[in-house]
């Protein structure tokens, strides 16, 4: 929640106000910090970035409007202003992102999503979801084994309907399996919610401190 | 009626929706504490038979009584009840474990029927002792071998306190000590079972008496050995004994 706050107000913030920004990157750092995060592992993770970063850097090369020149170099002055924005903030919500999956299992997440009121069948699915997705992909590796067995190599384009059929049993055979699963529901009187686990007593103290981190980031954006 | 019969089931016929007739007219009655092999071969309309248990499937003609108690499909309230008392263990364990963690998934029927809190624990570990997977109770299932959660899946059943429990082939794709293990489990268990197999010498193992389910019908009722030793009956059914395999 206060990670979501603090990226729509990083997001929200003009990248010309650039000191916003380094504020923004020692709040952040803080935060791993706290949550004692090795270095590593977060820079391991933010690797994702990388495309964006390409298209980023591509930016102050194609534009319109004023132009300006670093020694060889003919840049954009628009492209650039948009190339560093998506870069900085774009690093900013993949770091927070970071903290939130490095911090809190997937199960607490949807727990989380749970009390903060989100629908329960869509918390259900979420959580079938999780449970399944094991499932459904050993199911997948078993159909490649099989067609690598019996000589199959995805080569190319004329291998797609191959492909194709073997995506559309692996569907059939997870909604069959979807209405086991539910005839095993029934069978045990599902009416609909599904047993809570134990309830973490929702502390206002752990709000007020999750919330003051994007507090703060809209203090500083309004005031620099 | 006796009461101590625990399943009843008169005359009972089944035609699935698209005209398909799986049961022609089954009688049957089942004794408290009895363990019974259900044999047949594929198609014979066993599994048909099991979901009309609990009242899953509508019987289409006939009634079936747990516990004295008749099975309407349409009176929501009854169903509640005889779902508790009908317990089914189905055949791929991955269908039957769906929570996030197995104790969780053993909570989930108590929980239904309205159990909670240190009443709900209670139950959990109970019926996870039972079948010796006390320590797992934390452990996704998705972590455990296939026997451990074909165990589990007996314990989410149990944890119903089911006066039937119902098994669909619980001796397939198990090696053969966690074969044994599940039968030591079963043969402790004091309850009614009803065992769907084609595992003739695990049925023989387990069960006094045997029914073969062919063609929608009761073919043949009677000591589990004594059906067993009827190689003319076996093979009318397409039953088979394993090469080598005498009684």
């Amino acid at each position: 929640m206060a990670g979501l706050l603090f990226i729509i107000v990083a997001v929200s913030t003009d990248i010309s106000n650039w000191p916003a920004f380094v504020a923004f990157f020692l709040m952040i750092i803080t935060v791993t910090q706290i949550a004692k995060l090795p270095i590593t592992t977060v820079a391991k993770r933010s690797l994702i970035e990388i495309p964006f970063v390409f298209f980023a850097l591509l930016m102050p090369f194609f534009g319109t409007g004023e132009r300006f020149e670093i020694g060889s170099l003919n840049l954009y002055r628009d492209g650039l202003l948009a190339g560093a924005s998506i870069v900085a903030k774009g690093t900013l919500g993949i770091l927070v992102a970071i903290n939130l999956s490095a911090t809190t299992t997937a199960r607490e997440i949807l727990r989380g999503l749970e009390i903060l009121k989100l629908p329960t069948p869509m918390v259900q699915i979420a959580s079938f979801m999780l449970r399944y997705i094991n499932v459904v992909n050993d199911e997948m590796q078993r159909m490649a084994v099989a067609r690598s067995a019996r000589g199959f190599e995805a080569t190319g384009v004329r291998q797609w309907p191959v492909l194709a059929t073997a995506a559309g049993a692996l569907f059939i055979r997870s909604y069959e399996r979807g209405e086991r699963v539910h005839l095993a529901m029934i069978a045990r009187g599902y009416q609909g919610d599904l047993p809570k686990e134990a309830q973490i007593p929702n502390n206002p103290r752990y709000w007020v401190i999750s919330l003051c981190v994007p507090f703060f980031a809209l203090v500083i954006s309004i005031l620099s | 009626m006796q009461t101590n019969d625990s399943l009843v089931i008169e005359e009972l016929a089944f035609a699935y929706p698209d005209g398909n007739q799986a049961l022609f007219g089954v009688n049957l009655k089942i004794k408290q504490g009895e363990r019974v092999a259900l044999l047949g071969p594929n198609g014979a309309g066993k599994t048909t038979l099991i979901l009309h248990l609990n009242g899953i499937l509508a019987s289409g003609h006939g009634k079936v009584f747990v516990a004295g108690k008749l099975v309407d499909s349409t009176d929501k309230a009854a169903l509640k009840q005889i779902r508790s008392k009908v317990g089914i263990v189905f055949q791929d364990p991955d269908d039957q474990l769906f929570m996030p963690t197995v104790g969780q998934d053993v909570a989930f029927g108590p929980y239904n029927m309205g159990l909670r809190d240190s009443e709900l624990d209670k139950v959990v570990e109970d019926s996870l002792s039972l079948v010796g997977m006390l320590e797992y109770k934390d452990r996704p299932p998705h972590h455990l071998s296939f026997g451990q959660r074909r165990r589990v899946a007996v314990a989410t059943v149990l944890a119903m306190k089911p006066e039937i429990l119902v098994l669909d082939e619980p001796s397939s794709n198990l090696d053969p000590a966690s074969r044994r293990e599940l039968a030591d489990i079963l043969r402790s268990l004091n309850i009614t079972m009803i065992m769907v197999t084609h595992d003739l010498p695990y049925a023989n193992e387990l069960c006094e008496r045997a029914l073969i389910l062919s063609g929608g019908v009761i073919a043949a009722d009677g000591k589990t050995s004594d059906l067993l030793k009827d190689s003319a009956l076996l093979k009318k059914h397409r039953l088979e004994l394993p090469v080598g395999f005498t009684l």
